[in-house]
Formats: structure tokens, sequence, C-alpha cells
């Protein structure tokens, strides 16, 4: 017979696998993780939160550039996405990341199509990255509530 | 009280363990936490700069008059980084005469041979691809502790 806590511990375990199976997280969220500890007990949830404003703030300055339309800033689209590019390396982003590096393609060719259309992706990627890790902080909130230890998760 | 690599592996420290104070400069504010955190994780005290001219003025070199130095054990920097790229800022430490000693490692995301040739070629003690694991960071230590001793 299961426990809630043990019900908890799996859920939470198979979603992390998900997340990372599908795509949405690489090893360097792993390498995240490991520098959350007591001393930095919300690490994680620092640095994600602090890169989803990131993605905010640099999506919406890349779409204000766009939309001059016939005098685009392409040199600040690509600053902007060359620092979208580094947060979501650091932080294990994975398809938010494989986005940037291909609206930086778009970008570096002055594809305006191209840049308009990645940059929707980018949007959508990152608001759905958020989503999952909430749910996934939200497991470790029930996890921690009912009295349980969050389990390590070797991927 | 902080010793050891933090591994529990053999510790490639010499017994006058000292403190590692180190620099961290990136212009992107999520590096820079990443980094600081994991300086800090291993044993490091952290000091970050959000681009060169704060990196300088910390160092001791933006201001003539400046008679409070902080000594720096290490100086890791990003590479790509608006006014001031991180080549240029290990150029102006390798310049001073105070400064010339301290180790530079420079961080990039790109791995490109001229950059890093040229970075090295100006004195840079290492050239790292960006994200740091937190093993790097050690490999990096035992390197620089070694080297000190």
């Amino acid at each position: 017979m299961d426990t809630l806590i043990a019900q908890l511990q799996r859920q939470f375990r198979d979603y992390t696998i998900s997340l990372y199976h599908q795509g949405f997280l690489d090893d360097q969220f792993t390498e995240l993780k490991k520098l959350q500890d007591e001393c930095s007990p919300d690490f994680v949830a620092e640095v994600v939160t602090l890169f989803f404003e990131d993605c905010e703030k640099l999506i919406s300055n890349m779409a204000r550039a766009l939309d001059q339309t016939g005098n685009v800033d392409f040199k600040l689209v690509g600053s902007s996405v060359h620092q979208l590019k580094g947060s979501s390396s650091s932080v294990g982003a994975k398809r938010v990341k494989g986005l940037c590096i291909t609206l930086k393609e778009c970008c570096d060719s002055q594809n305006y199509e191209g840049c308009v259309r990645c940059l929707q992706q980018v949007d959508i990627e990152y608001k759905t990255l958020k989503a999952k890790l909430q749910d996934l902080f939200n497991l470790e909130q029930q996890i921690v509530q009912a009295g349980g230890r969050i389990p390590q998760v070797d991927i | 009280m902080n010793n050891g690599c933090g591994s529990g592996s053999e510790s490639c420290l010499s017994s006058m363990e000292e403190e590692l104070h180190v620099l961290a400069v990136d212009d992107n504010l999520i590096d820079r936490k990443f980094l600081e955190r994991i300086l800090k994780i291993s044993s490091c005290k952290v000091t970050t700069a959000e681009n060169g001219l704060r990196a300088l003025e910390y160092l001791g070199l933006g201001d003539p008059q400046q008679t409070n130095v902080m000594k720096v054990n290490l100086i890791i920097t990003d590479y790509c980084m608006p006014g001031m790229t991180g080549f240029e800022l290990l150029k102006k430490v390798k310049e001073s005469s105070n400064l010339k000693e301290v180790p530079v490692v420079i961080l990039s995301s790109e791995n490109i041979p001229t950059r890093i040739n040229k970075c090295l070629a100006s004195g840079a003690q290492m050239f790292m691809q960006k994200p740091l694991k937190l093993s790097d960071v050690e490999k990096l230590k035992c390197h620089l502790l070694n080297c000190r001793s």
C-alpha cells in the first residue's frame, strides 16, 4: 500500500524524468540543482525566476525592434538573443536555447520573417517551461508539506 | 569552516590552505548569479562585477587616487561583454604592474580557436567553455592552487 509521500515522490520522479526526456531540460539543470543546499535552499527557484523575467524582458525588446518595419535594428535583436541564449544555456533550458540558436541565425542573415516566427516560438517555449517548472516546484512543496524528502533523481 | 575540494575525494590543497578570492565578471545577471554560487560552493570568496569598468574600479585600476585596493587571487571573466570585452580586461590587468600576476580565466559560450589563442597569447591562464559545471571549478581550483604552491 502506497503512502501519500511515496505517491508524490513517484510523481515527482516521473515528471522530472519526462522533462529531460522531452528535451525541456538538459544536464545543465542537473548542475544547477547541485548548487542548492541547506545554505542556499531556494537557489534553483531563484535562478529560474530571474531567467523567466529575463525571457520576458528580452523577448519584449526583440518584439519591439522587429515591429519597426523597414527599420529593424537587427543588431539589437542579435545582442538580445545572445543574452537569452546564454542564460538559457546556463540554466539548462534546452528547447529555449535551441530556438535562440535558430533565432540568432535568422537575425545574422537579416531574415525578418524568420525572426518573427522564431521569436513567437521562443515566447511559447519559455512560457511552457515556466508552467512545467512551476508544476515541479509545486510537487516538491507537496512532498515537504506531507513530511517527506524530495528524492534525488538520476537521469 | 570550508575545506578541501568539497567532493570528499582526495584533497588537492596544500596544508597551508587559503580561501581563494575570486572576482567574477559577467554582464549577464543569471550567469553572474550562477558563477557566484558555483564559486562559493567550491569554497571561494566571491566578488562580482557586471562589466569590465566596474571590475577595474574594484581592482584599483579605475582611479589613480584609489588607495583601498582589494586583493584578488583570481579573475574569471566572460569574453563577450558590451563596452570592454573580457579580452580587453585581460590586457589591462596584464599591463598593470600590481595585477599582472593575478591569473585571469576567460569564459565563453563559443568555441572559437582564434579567440582562444588570442586570449592565451595575451596571458590568460585558461579559457573555459560556458556553461561551467561544478567539476570544472574544482579542476580550476586544483590547477591554480598547485601552481601557487
